[in-house]
């Protein structure tokens, strides 16, 4: 076993995801034979080797800081579920 | 033969010398839409009637005597490209209702040459699969056997382009979703180099792998798309301020003295044996028009799946940590509280194997597994990396066979992750090393379904990829057969 129920239901809280008891037990299962997969990476020796974050190494980008046109709060608000007075509006979070 | 059968190159020249408008090109992709997309299945959103306006306006264009190269030409967009004002679904219940206000940057490139968009094709959800059979919107259908998967994540722009429902389409590929479907639908899809195309616009799925490419009907048509799509773009700092070649150019020149590296880690048990004849052959007619074929060695390719699928799920969940139900896309109903409301809007808003993605990547990068899993395969791809490094040492380009199998049957694969991910067994190299494939039909197995065979090169050498695959697909002596529906 690489990865149990609970600590299954720990990185469901971590990612923000809810499942039912059965949909537990399948993930608990299909991770596992997953996670079992990956340990033929234990095989190899990495000891030394820089980590490859990006496949083009360019540095830091940087532009000017100039002022540009944006999309404006009436567009930004207009896919938003909540969308009112020019705010994201979510549940209440202070009783 | 009718219009929408056309490439882009032989609509040029009728578009150009006045003998057929755009108007009746599109029309003719629309009826052919009419009669086969009820069987095949590869649109999620049609957009006949700007398309018609668009078509009307790029006629306009080429008697004014400005035509650019794809004016008036009808391409599919795969629908996780942002459309300023048409829904872009992302094949997900998240972005179900989703109206981008603004385009991806190679859509707007698109519009500015007078391109017509047909509609935006189906796909995986988020991208995340190999069969287009875990979108939201139905299966698609592969138009060589209709009980069988078009491939994915772009299954609807490979089999839109291989059914005739368009000119050619926009994919996108993380781990060969480009690649993979084009071989298996019998049509030419190219993953460009990291950094070649803009990802602006693009949702993000991983975005160190995450590249933007054209699927069409032959490869002068993708090295006219690859001259419209490609170039440095302000809004993506990852893409590479580097020159554009005109990659037409490369199209019909002769391979005489080209080396082609065949690596023996993809010759392997488990390719199919009708696909490792194709490719013997195929090794055969590069040999006859003067490329020489030398054995190389990629020695971490076993790695290749392990490491891939740690990277991307990784990336992909931090990506998909911003579908929160406040911003824009889906909201669950009946919250109790803010948390209740993230989670019960992710759990809903999301299919299965996005959520064992997400799984797979917070577990790979929380606390505790970071070093065995995140940093490890990290490290592993440097390795990767490196073997296409020194590989490009000996040759110009490396042949592969594009997938292992043809084909497979819809709902096959369905009930077992790790059997789906070795689809991709071929293809995601490329991605992890940041370099260019393409792959090109060479030929039908005996039960008339397509193979392909895939070309890599080192990074932003695209212009070999179309050179080799150019003089291949001209000298195969492979009929082009067209499904039948």
């Amino acid at each position: 076993m690489r990865i149990t129920k609970e600590e299954v239901r720990h990185v469901a809280h971590l990612a923000r995801l809810n499942f039912s008891e059965g949909e537990e037990e399948k993930f608990t299962s299909q991770l596992n034979s997953i996670l079992m997969y990956m340990d033929i990476l234990n095989g190899v020796d990495t000891a030394g080797i820089q980590p490859m974050t990006h496949a083009i190494s360019l540095g830091n980008v940087f532009r000017d800081d100039t002022e540009k046109e944006s999309l404006g709060a009436e567009i930004a608000l207009e896919g938003a579920p909540d969308g009112k007075m020019g705010f994201f509006g979510v549940p209440k979070i202070i009783e | 033969m009718e219009f929408n059968q056309l490439t882009i190159h032989e609509l040029q020249k009728k578009l150009k010398d006045g003998s057929l408008t755009s108007v009746e090109i599109t029309e003719s992709v629309y009826r052919r839409i009419a009669s086969v997309e009820e069987k095949v299945h590869s649109y999620i959103t049609m957009m006949e009637e700007t398309a018609i306006g668009q078509a009307r306006a790029a006629d306009r264009r080429i008697k004014e005597g400005n035509a650019g190269e794809l004016t008036g030409i009808p391409i599919a967009i795969k629908d996780i490209l942002c459309t300023e004002g048409v829904r872009t679904t992302c094949g997900s219940r998240t972005l179900e209702d989703f109206i981008p206000p603004y385009d991806a940057t190679v859509v707007r490139k698109l519009k500015d040459v007078g391109a017509v968009f047909v509609g935006k094709t189906n796909m995986d959800e988020f991208a995340m699969g190999s069969s287009t059979e875990t979108s939201r919107f139905g299966i698609t259908k592969n138009p060589w056997d209709l009980e069988r998967i078009p491939g994915g994540s772009s299954g609807g722009s490979a089999a839109a382009v291989a059914a005739d429902e368009c000119i050619a389409s926009l994919g996108t590929d993380t781990g060969g979703s480009i690649r993979q479907p084009a071989a298996l639908c019998g049509v030419v899809g190219m993953k460009p180099t990291y950094g070649r195309v803009s990802r602006f616009g693009m949702v993000a799925f991983a975005s160190s792998l995450d590249q933007i490419g054209p699927i069409t009907k032959d490869v002068e048509d993708c090295a006219i798309m690859m001259n419209v799509i490609s170039g440095h773009d302000t809004s993506d700092s990852t893409s590479v301020p580097k020159e554009v070649p005109d990659y037409r150019a490369y199209i019909s020149r002769d391979i005489e003295g080209c080396t082609i590296g065949i690596p023996k880690e993809y010759f392997v048990e488990g390719v199919d044996p009708e696909i490792r004849a194709s490719i013997d052959t195929t090794i055969k007619t590069l040999e006859g028009l003067g490329a020489r074929c030398l054995d190389i060695s990629l020695p971490h390719t076993e790695y290749c799946i392990a490491t891939y699928y740690i990277i991307a799920p990784s990336e992909a969940s931090s990506n998909l940590a911003r579908y929160d139900g406040v911003r824009y896309g889906f909201r669950a109903p009946n919250e109790e509280n803010l948390l209740d409301m993230y989670r019960k809007t992710r759990s809903s808003g999301f299919g299965a194997e996005v959520k064992r993605r997400i799984m797979i990547g917070t577990y790979s990068l929380s606390s505790g597994y970071y070093d065995a899993y995140y940093k490890k395969a990290s490290q592993v791809r440097a390795l990767i990396r490196d073997d296409f490094d020194s590989a490009f040492t000996k040759c110009d380009v490396i042949l592969t066979p594009a997938t292992p199998t043809p084909a497979f049957k819809i709902g096959e694969k369905m009930d077992d992750p790790l059997q789906m991910y070795l689809c991709d067994i071929f293809t995601l190299s490329a991605n992890l090393a940041g370099v260019p494939g393409i792959s090109v039909p060479c030929g039908y197995t005996k039960g008339g379904l397509p193979m392909g065979v895939q070309f890599m090169a080192n990074h932003f050498e695209e212009g070999k990829l179309l050179q080799i695959a150019s003089a291949y697909e001209k000298n195969s002596k492979i009929e082009r057969r067209m499904p039948e529906l």
